[in-house]
């Protein structure tokens, strides 16, 4: 869509490629990522009764700049018996499996990077590259604490994939698309159209959907907050153990690196289930462009919904990491193997009979 | 079973619980205080910096006494007739220059030792506490006004002074012990 945008635009495919590719990058990416860390700090400071950066600019707003700017003058430490390659590989590994998401990805109805038909599978395919760049990572850096680390980190997030992909499938079951942009259409209309409302469904099966779907809602919240190493799954990098995991040998803009990454996946994770359950970027109450007749505005309202849903999650998360406490191994491998992954199985199953009414 | 799903209730309420805490908590006025720009009320009997009116100083050498750590360095020399010192605000007669009053502020204590004793209530704690320097001799504090060359010429006018009476007592005396030699000889 985009693409043939530029293509038109631009008359050459690769310039038109390179535009489409950059483009959520620098317009979305970097900015939420400024943004998000800004507010990470303020929301825990607040939550703690502090009150957080206050000295760059108003109540500290430029201080994520700053902090970008003393990144990048820092060193950049490589210690002797690191092994070079896959040390200066994997962070940008990382942070390619979290970017790529974006390119599924539907930001309005007009927007998105590639209209591909199989857009959630290629989401949970291309996300699973993370692992290896932490692995990597934990591995290069040749230090006990990043390995262990990165081994933790491995073991959470192929644990945490099953229960996302078992609701991702009971999403299916009822949609019968794996587009994300039609995913979304198929819930267009008001809000109880949303797939945490039972979807297009009507009837008795609507009703009976309801309660599934919000069971299904919270599998899959719990589980994505897993996969992105957030407390409180984030024993891979836990600081009070394990110095700070799999980037503690990383430093300056490697590790900035990382942290971009981090911030990126949390707006990713939470635009997933914007699109599979809340509508994605469909306005819960209409548009004002159809109302004032401009037909150019729609999409930036879908925008404004868009990015206002994901950052209500990606609020949440922040909520839940300065309220609960880290989970041990053990409480966390029980968690998704005892818990959400039975959950997810009984859920899919009893979606698919309500389907079958 | 039953266990089962009890935990589940469990781990979710309190789960809502812990977030209803933090989440009342967000709007909670924070207790920061903006140190620099803004100063924490101390309590009125709080001890910090030292500070020697000097004005009010007669050097007698109290305070320097007190001090458990020796921090307090006094030095005084005596007035010669016909210079006036003035009073101190209590109303005391000053007659001595004090040609040096060093506080060593990086040896103190701050016990408030010294500020009892002095009979003019001349030393006392102050309320600053911003006082670090990057060189340990900077935080010798010296209290007298005088500048250098006053105080060589204090002493120098002291010392002229007990030569000057030195001498006229040794001439006293020398007339006296020739009277004596001459009323001998008679």
């Amino acid at each position: 869509m985009i693409f043939d945008f530029f293509t038109k635009l631009t008359g050459s495919e690769i310039s038109a490629s390179i535009i489409s590719a950059l483009l959520p990058l620098f317009l979305f990416v970097l900015p939420f990522a400024l943004i998000a860390v800004l507010l990470e700090r303020k929301v825990s400071a607040h939550i703690q009764d502090r009150l957080g950066p206050m000295r760059v600019g108003y109540h500290g707003i430029l201080q994520t700049l700053a902090d970008i700017l003393k990144l990048i003058q820092k060193e950049d430490i490589i210690a002797d018996s690191n092994d070079k390659p896959l040390f200066n590989i994997a962070p940008v590994l990382v942070f390619a499996g979290s970017y790529a998401v974006f390119a599924a990805i539907p930001f309005t109805s007009s927007y998105i990077g590639s209209n591909i038909n199989l857009g959630l599978f290629y989401i949970i395919g291309i996300s699973g590259i993370v692992v290896i760049g932490i692995l990597m990572a934990g591995w290069a850096s040749n230090n006990k604490y990043t390995l262990l680390g990165a081994m933790r980190s491995a073991a959470q997030l192929i644990s945490y994939e099953i229960p996302t992909l078992m609701i991702v499938v009971t999403i299916l079951m009822i949609t019968g698309t794996l587009n994300l942009n039609e995913l979304t259409e198929m819930q267009s209309g008001f809000f109880w159209n949303w797939m945490i409302f039972g979807g297009q469904a009507t009837g008795i099966a609507k009703i009976l959907l309801i309660p599934f779907m919000i069971v299904g809602f919270v599998v899959i919240y719990i589980s994505t907050l897993a996969e992105v190493n957030r407390t409180p799954f984030d024993i891979s990098e836990a600081e009070s153990e394990l110095v700070s995991g799999y980037h503690t040998e990383y430093s300056g803009m490697k590790f900035a690196i990382f942290f971009l990454a981090e911030y990126a996946n949390m707006f990713a994770v939470s635009a997933i289930v914007v699109v599979l359950f809340f509508g994605g970027y469909l306005s819960p109450i209409g548009y004002l462009g159809n109302t004032l007749g401009l037909p150019w505005l729609i999409p930036v309202e879908q925008l404004l919904w868009f990015t206002f849903k994901g950052v209500a999650f990606v609020l949440v998360q922040m909520w839940l990491r300065w309220t609960l406490p880290r989970l041990r191994v053990d409480q966390l491998m029980a968690i998704c193997w005892k818990y959400l992954i039975p959950i997810a199985f009984v859920n899919l199953l009893i979606v698919g009979l309500i389907t079958l009414i | 079973m039953k266990e089962y799903f009890n935990n589940i209730y469990l781990a979710f309420s309190t789960i809502f619980i812990g977030m209803m805490v933090t989440f009342k908590h967000l709007f909670v006025p924070a207790v920061t205080i903006q140190y620099p720009n803004v100063k924490p009320q101390l309590p009125s009997r709080e001890r910090n910096r030292l500070y020697v009116n000097m004005d009010d100083c007669i050097g007698c050498d109290q305070c320097a006494r007190a001090c458990p750590v020796n921090c307090i360095e006094i030095e005084t020399v005596k007035s010669i007739p016909g210079e006036d010192l003035g009073q101190t605000t209590n109303g005391k007669r000053k007659a001595l220059w004090v040609t040096k009053f060093d506080i060593d502020i990086a040896k103190c204590f701050y016990c408030e030792l010294c500020v009892f004793p002095c009979p003019t209530d001349c030393i006392y704690m102050t309320d600053v506490y911003e006082f670090s320097e990057f060189e340990r001799d900077n935080l010798i504090y010296d209290f007298v006004p005088l500048t250098e060359e006053e105080r060589i010429e204090k002493k120098e006018n002291h010392e002229k002074f007990m030569a000057e009476k030195a001498a006229q007592k040794e001439a006293e005396l020398k007339a006296k012990e020739s009277k004596n030699n001459s009323q001998d000889k008679k």
